[in-house]
């Protein structure tokens, strides 16, 4: 058999592996509308999935997964609680790394739930854990919700707070906001003199589609951001803890709840760490020797918004994770128009694992 | 065989090209006959000129389809995403300068960083319901200055030619093209960010890392770089 038939085949065990424990199978198309990828994820998706068109359609994107459309299916008329298992072809462009496959398998196992989030992030994480334990993969887990509560919880103004919320999943941004909002960074002269009240004088005409009550409406944000209080010292040194904390599980929640001490606003989601960890134990996980890592997922990861967790060869730290997931609870809030649904999934790569279980 | 050398087929960069090499002792010159795209060399044997859109000598160099080939730093790390590997820079010839840079109305007062313009981008988004356009060819390199600057919530639109006029026509609130002089920025009431380009740009021969070459073409590149070598 070719690699592919194997890949397939073997997406078919998993699948049915996911079904006997009780997910619907479904099937999703493999052209994708583009608006709708590009209003979530922004222009960037464009460096990462196949566009094509076509004149009745306009752009369509090859599907690069498929938490996408599986929760838009979900949202139109699935029922409540549900569970989905898929296996099929994503395909991602590689303009980097000419070794990294630009069409491979995914296998999928989604959780649709509003009653237990902790289980079901457990139940998410050991299904795709159980379904390769004999690879011995190296886990790695974390959670961006604890990181957005902290944003909310900070004393500043609610602009501040958007700004860096927006901003999550660019970690280099994220730390230059927050320097300025330090006070670490002064601004440009050109930025005093506008906030000093000198409107600059220019004699070019205002062109294009953004009007001058915009632009003045934006010299009177700058300026009333110029009046509020730079965040204190104590804050950031605690967000940056925040954001260092690496550990094995129970080490980690033994800092997350040390850190609460001086950050309440971060209580909420670490209890909700703890009863992960509780309800993971509960299925067989060994959480004492889980790592958590607060940063992890914040740069591959955009529409997680809470548990994240991939799958590591430790042998082979060249390849991709074999499996990645988490909860996007935000996603079907956006896709869902009004209505949510608190979400939890995950994918397993079928062709990196005969990889390793040839090179075993 | 002969050595292929890639040379732009019209205009100012081809001709600054002919005048760079014939200062090197390598006289290129269009065959008798205007139209026709060939060309003569003189002063180094097995040499064959060809003539092509400087646009395209990024693709026949990494094709290996010429051995050397003439063109701007630009268009080689917009077409050539593994340019370092494909292609490897021989000389810069010195003209041809011109910056990819990042421009918006000059009217915007308060926009004057990639910071400026990721806030921008932000309200322009809640205000108009669409994402703040940058138009641009030059799609993979804005692209990847964006996301590495941190700027979310634009959109590329592509235009090919007429680029700074975009924003007066409302099919763009910026743009990202090449400026020499920025002239043409100016009169068209554009601003450039105060970032730094996103690119500097000159014109470049470029020697091709996959191009197959016999030992008589071995023999002729190293007539010819030596050549070349001198200032």
């Amino acid at each position: 058999m070719t690699l592919r038939a194997k890949a397939l085949a073997r997406a078919a065990e998993l699948r049915a592996g996911f079904e006997a424990a009780g997910a619907l199978p479904v099937e999703t198309p493999i052209l994708q509308p583009a608006d709708i990828l590009l209003d979530l994820y922004g222009e960037d998706i464009r460096a990462r999935a196949y566009v094509t068109s076509d004149a009745l359609r306009g752009e369509q994107m090859l599907r690069p997964d498929f938490t996408v459309p599986v929760v838009q299916m979900h949202m139109a008329h699935g029922a409540e609680p549900a569970r989905y298992t898929y296996a099929g072809e994503v395909f991602r462009r590689q303009e980097h790394d000419p070794s990294r496959a630009n069409e491979y398998i995914q296998v999928g196992y989604e959780v649709f739930d509003r009653a237990a989030p902790a289980a079901a992030d457990a139940e998410v994480f050991s299904r795709l854990t159980a379904a390769v334990a004999p690879l011995n993969l190296r886990a790695a887990t974390g959670d961006i919700g604890v990181l957005m509560a902290a944003v909310r919880g900070l004393k500043t103004s609610q602009a501040r707070k958007t700004a860096l919320l927006r901003h999550i999943w660019r970690p280099r941004r994220f730390k230059g906001l927050l320097e300025r909002y330090a006070g670490r960074v002064p601004p440009s002269k050109e930025r005093e003199a506008l906030i000093a009240g000198e409107t600059p004088q220019t004699d070019a005409p205002l062109t294009g589609k953004r009007r001058q009550a915009e632009i003045d409406a934006r010299i009177a944000r700058l300026r009333e951001d110029a009046q509020t209080d730079p965040l204190s010292g104590t804050e950031v040194a605690l967000l940056e803890a925040l954001l260092s904390v690496r550990e094995t599980m129970p080490y980690a929640l033994a800092q997350l709840r040390d850190l609460a001490v001086d950050l309440p606003s971060i209580a909420a989601a670490v209890e909700g760490i703890s009863k992960r960890a509780e309800a993971l134990a509960a299925r067989g996980v060994d959480v004492d020797h889980l790592p958590f890592e607060t940063s992890y997922g914040r740069t591959s990861m955009e529409y997680y918004d809470g548990f994240v967790f991939g799958l590591y060869s430790p042998d082979r730290p060249d390849l991709p994770p074999i499996a990645t997931g988490g909860r996007y609870d935000a996603l079907t809030r956006r896709l869902g128009q009004g209505a949510e649904i608190p979400a939890v999934g995950g994918v397993l790569r079928p062709d990196l694992i005969l990889q390793l279980e040839g090179a075993a | 065989m002969t050595l292929k050398l890639g040379v732009p087929s019209k205009g100012r960069l081809m001709e600054k090209t002919f005048d760079w090499f014939a200062q090197h002792g390598i006289r290129l010159s269009r065959s008798a006959s205007d139209r026709e795209y060939a060309g003569v060399v003189d002063g180094i044997e097995g040499v064959a000129l060809v003539l092509l859109s400087a646009g395209e000598m990024p693709r026949e160099l990494a094709q290996g389809r010429i051995h050397f080939g003439v063109t701007g730093t630009d268009l080689i790390e917009e077409k050539l995403p593994l340019w370092e590997q494909q292609v490897e820079p021989v000389r810069t010839l010195g003209f041809g300068f011109a910056d990819l840079v990042l421009a918006v109305p000059k009217a915007w007062v308060d926009v004057d960083t990639l910071e400026d313009l990721d806030a921008v981008a932000a309200s322009f988004r809640q205000t108009h319901d669409m994402r703040l356009r940058i138009a641009t060819k030059y799609h993979r390199l804005v692209r990847e200055y964006l996301r590495h600057g941190g700027v979310a919530d634009y959109a590329l639109v592509d235009s090919q030619g007429a680029t700074e006029g975009t924003v007066a026509n409302e099919t763009a609130e910026a743009i990202a093209d090449i400026s020499s002089s920025g002239e043409t920025l100016r009169a068209n009431h554009l601003k450039v960010l105060s970032d730094g380009p996103i690119l500097r740009s000159q014109a470049t021969l470029w020697r091709s890392r996959v191009a197959e070459t016999d030992d008589a073409e071995r023999a002729t590149a190293s007539k010819l770089l030596n050549a070349l070598a001198a200032d």
